[in-house]
Formats: structure tokens, sequence, C-alpha cells
């Protein structure tokens, strides 16, 4: 089961593991992007722990629609609409339920994914979030539908999600501003791989009690 | 009261003096700048783009300059997740140059134009010739 209060507290720790990492984040950033991931993505999240904070026993669907406002307002940069679009497809897929089973949670997800693939128009290997999303959540429903806990299926996507962001590093961009640097962008580790990475780190760390 | 336009920039100047050039030219078409974070940054934000959508819509619709990446995918969540539903048909982005699509839309909005028409005058300023005779 998953509720609106893992909800919350996966948020939370999602903003306290963001804004640990926004110094690596942004140097990330700084090697083939705009320099300014970490920073943004510690911004919106602050304000995101803002928002949810102040909701009154909110449902599923008030949690990430939350996260959701707070993040396309405030992180400033692309990241800001992709990662509003990926809580908005969660918020949208959980709608006003307060519990759901593990199958649903590992449903809604992929309507997260799907939501962050619309706005960007990005898929797999343009080195993006996508590539650390994509994998942790193949790996997330295969082991839920094995019947696997739903903490372990978690750590399963974790694992598949940190792959994916070592898989970002011999790659080319062909999204963002990192595309502009072609075959400069090779070498380097993808910012939004490892933000996304870090997100799904925190929802496994919030099931699993850790 | 015609077309109206929004300018949505990483940076509140450039989307302010956008503004300030466009209506020097055409001083009585709505046009609003949603340029940088709400706390002065470099950046864009999708629920500053979408207040200023709803208020530059007076029913004839709004033409949206924007300059790139971020801008772009705010602009595009602005409109299909933020503005009112009632007037997301009549909202678009402009395939144009943000400062020479803002100034000659502006002055093609003026004249009473549609939101095609304008829209086609801000596309039509990217290969508008600067220097060749």
């Amino acid at each position: 089961m998953f509720s609106s209060a893992q909800a919350t507290a996966w948020v939370d720790a999602s903003a306290t593991v963001i804004e640990a990492n926004a110094g690596p984040l942004t140097k990330l950033d700084q090697a083939i992007g705009d320099g300014d991931h970490g920073s943004n993505m510690a911004r919106g999240f602050g304000a995101v722990r803002e928002r949810v904070g102040g909701l009154e026993d909110p449902d599923l669907g008030a949690v990430f629609k939350g996260v959701s406002v707070a993040l396309v307002s405030k992180v400033g940069g692309a990241s800001g609409p992709l990662y509003g679009s990926f809580y908005l497809g969660l918020a949208k897929s959980f709608g006003d339920a307060s519990e759901v089973d593990d199958e649903e949670l590992a449903k809604a997800l992929p309507a997260g994914l799907d939501g962050i693939i619309a706005r960007g128009k990005g898929q797999l290997e343009d080195k993006t979030m996508i590539d650390a999303l994509s994998p942790a959540l193949d790996a997330l429903e295969a082991a839920v539908g094995e019947g696997k806990e739903l903490g372990e299926a978690l750590d399963a996507a974790e694992a598949a999600a940190a792959e994916g962001v070592k898989a970002t590093i011999p790659l080319i961009a062909r999204k963002g501003r990192a595309s502009y640097l072609g075959e400069r962008s090779r070498d380097h580790q993808d910012p939004g791989a490892t933000s996304a990475h870090l997100i799904i780190k925190a929802l496994a760390d919030t099931v699993n009690g850790r | 009261m015609g077309v109206g336009m929004v300018v949505v920039s990483h940076s509140a100047k450039i989307a302010e003096g956008t503004v300030e050039l466009a209506a020097q030219m055409a001083g009585e078409v709505l046009i609003k700048a949603a340029g940088g974070t709400d706390d002065g940054g470099i950046g864009t934000d999708a629920g500053m783009i979408a207040e200023a959508i709803e208020a530059a819509d007076s029913g004839d619709g709004v033409l949206i300059l924007v300059d790139l990446g971020s801008a772009v995918l705010s602009t595009s969540m602005a409109i299909e997740e933020l503005i009112d539903e009632s007037i997301r048909g009549r909202v678009r982005i402009a395939e144009a140059p943000v400062v020479e699509g803002a100034v000659i839309g502006a002055v093609q909005a003026s004249t009473g134009a549609t939101l095609d028409e304008v829209e086609r005058a801000a596309v039509e300023a990217a290969t508008m010739a600067k220097v060749k005779d």
C-alpha cells in the first residue's frame, strides 16, 4: 500500500536529498549545461516543502498537484515544467484516493514519465532524466508483477535508475542546453538523470522506512 | 479590444524591454512581460506566464513570444495546465524571434488584425531582411 502520508514523506525526503546534493548537481550542470540545476532544484523543492507542508490532510492527488505547482513556478529552468509534468501525471493518476495498492503506484509513476515525455518530447538515450526514470519504472513494474513487496520492488527500481544514470555518461545529448555542445557533451554524467535517480531513491528509502 | 501578446524570456529585463519597445509602436495593444523568476533571477515561471496570458486576453486571443529552452516548456505547461480552459483555444506560441516578432506582431495587432494575422506577421519577422537591400 502507498498512502498520502507516505507521499508527503517521499516529497519531504526528496527535498532533503535534493538540497543536500545541490552542489554536485550544479557541478554536473556546469560541465554540460547552464550550471544551475542544483540551485534551481533546491529552490523548487524548498517551495514544494512549504506548499505541501501547508496542506491539511491531503489526498494523493492534492499532494502531487501541490508539488507540481510549486516546481513549475519556482525551479526556473526546464526541469521545472518537466518535473512539474511528472508530478501532475502522478496527481491525475491517483485522483482523490488517499491510499492505493502497489500495482496502482507502479502504474501512476509511468503516467508521470509520460508527462515528461509529452512535455519535453524526449526519448531514451537523449541524455536526460528519462534515461534514469524509464529503466527504473520498467524494473518496478517487473518486480511488482513478480509479486515482490513494494519496498523490494522500489529497491530494484532505484538500482536500475542508478545504472541508467551511469549509462548517460557516454551519450551525446540530444535535448536541452547540453545538446548545443554536441560531441563535447560526451563523457559527462547527465544532471537531470542524476536528480531523477535521487528522487526514486528517496521513494525507495521512504517506503522501506530508511 | 484586439489580440493581446505576452513576451516570455529567461530575463525579466529582456521581457520588459521588448514590451517597452513594442508598446512604443503600438501603445494600444495589450502586451505583457513574463520574464525571469519571481526572485529576480534568470529563468522562467509557468505560474507567472499563465497570469500574463490571462491578463493579455480580452477575448480575441493571445500570441506569445518565447526565447529558448525552458521558456517554451514553461509556456506550454502554462497553456495546457494552468490557464483557464475557456481561453486555451485562442492562445498560441509564435515560431518567431522575440524582439522582431513582438514589435511586428504588435504593430499588426494594433490594426485590429485577427490572431492568425498577428501570428503570421510575427513569424515572417524571422526572415525579414535587416542588412541586405
